[in-house]
């Protein structure tokens, strides 16, 4: 009876808590995978147009994002192994440092953008629209796909810097670390879409 | 209760998962800057699906958590991997 009452205050399974995060892990990747299957579905009908555009897109800059979201993937899989060793201290730094390279990509990001954007490429411009449609549905997708990666990253930024908050005041422990998992679980998402983003996009050659 | 919860990747494990991950990045870069027609695109794929398969694996954990998840995730792939077949055969035939 009494454990009874206890388990029914103290709502707490893990298993439940990662099938959860799982299942929106799923949504995610309907949302990319249609987004994806656009994309190879008007990259066979407009071919050549597609692989004279990608030649546009910085594939030195695009590694090197590349690398910096697998080096945050690996940061914010210690950072649980961190954790589960009791180390408190190495976990909220292993946070920071994926939240720090989370910050370094969408810098990245930005001067990749900016470059295309004073070079008149962006969805609407009239550059854009004076070349062919294969053109326009290459930039168009190329905008949207790393745009709507970006707003994941800001999203997962966000998603880190609660899990750090609550790392550091306890909330989040060495027994109760779904929240870290889960967490990660998402950070990890957002690497495996630019995974595929980046060869799509930038190796087209 | 706490069983399942055991398994703790090492830190080695996860730099030598990122060593690796890194290695195939380079290796796509490398093989999609030699000509080889559509095989450079299939090239890519292959070791972009590989990449994710270790990122699911050893970063995400399914290698060693319960196999509820690995199953979800498979279903889930083998779904969409329908979708893109059925997609293709509408396209390759019309």
């Amino acid at each position: 009876m009494e454990q009874n009452h206890v388990a029914h205050t103290d709502h707490f399974d893990p298993v439940a808590s990662k099938i959860g995060m799982w299942l929106f892990i799923f949504t995610e990747i309907l949302l990319f995978g249609g987004l994806f299957i656009v994309y190879s579905v008007y990259r066979y009908n407009h071919q050549v147009e597609f692989h004279l555009a990608a030649e546009e897109l910085d594939v030195t800059i695009g590694l090197i994002n590349t690398i910096i979201l697998l080096i945050s993937s690996m940061t914010v899989a210690m950072s649980i192994t961190a954790l589960q060793l009791g180390n408190k201290k190495l976990t909220l730094i292993l946070l920071a440092a994926t939240i720090l390279l989370a910050l370094v990509f969408l810098v990245n990001k930005y001067f990749e953008w900016g470059a295309k954007i004073h070079h008149d490429i962006y969805p609407g411009s009239e550059f854009l629209l004076s070349l062919s449609k294969g053109d326009m549905l290459f930039f168009g997708l190329y905008f949207f796909m790393t745009g709507l990666h970006a707003l994941h990253i800001i999203a997962g930024l966000a998603l880190l810097g609660v899990v750090f908050v609550k790392v550091k005041n306890g909330t989040v422990n060495q027994n109760r670390y779904s929240l870290l998992e889960n967490g990660g679980l998402y950070w990890h998402l957002v690497d495996l879409i630019w995974i595929f983003l980046f060869p799509l996009f930038y190796l087209i050659h | 209760m706490s069983e399942h919860k055991n398994h703790i990747s090492t830190y080695k494990s996860q730099i030598l998962v990122l060593l690796t991950l890194i290695m195939l990045t380079v290796l796509t870069v490398v093989i999609t800057s030699v000509h080889l027609g559509p095989f450079n695109t299939a090239a890519a794929m292959l070791i972009a699906s590989v990449k994710a398969a270790i990122v699911l694996l050893y970063f995400m954990h399914l290698k060693f958590d319960e196999k509820i998840y690995r199953f979800m995730v498979t279903l889930v792939l083998a779904i969409y991997a329908v979708v893109i077949i059925i997609t293709f055969f509408d396209y390759l035939y019309r």
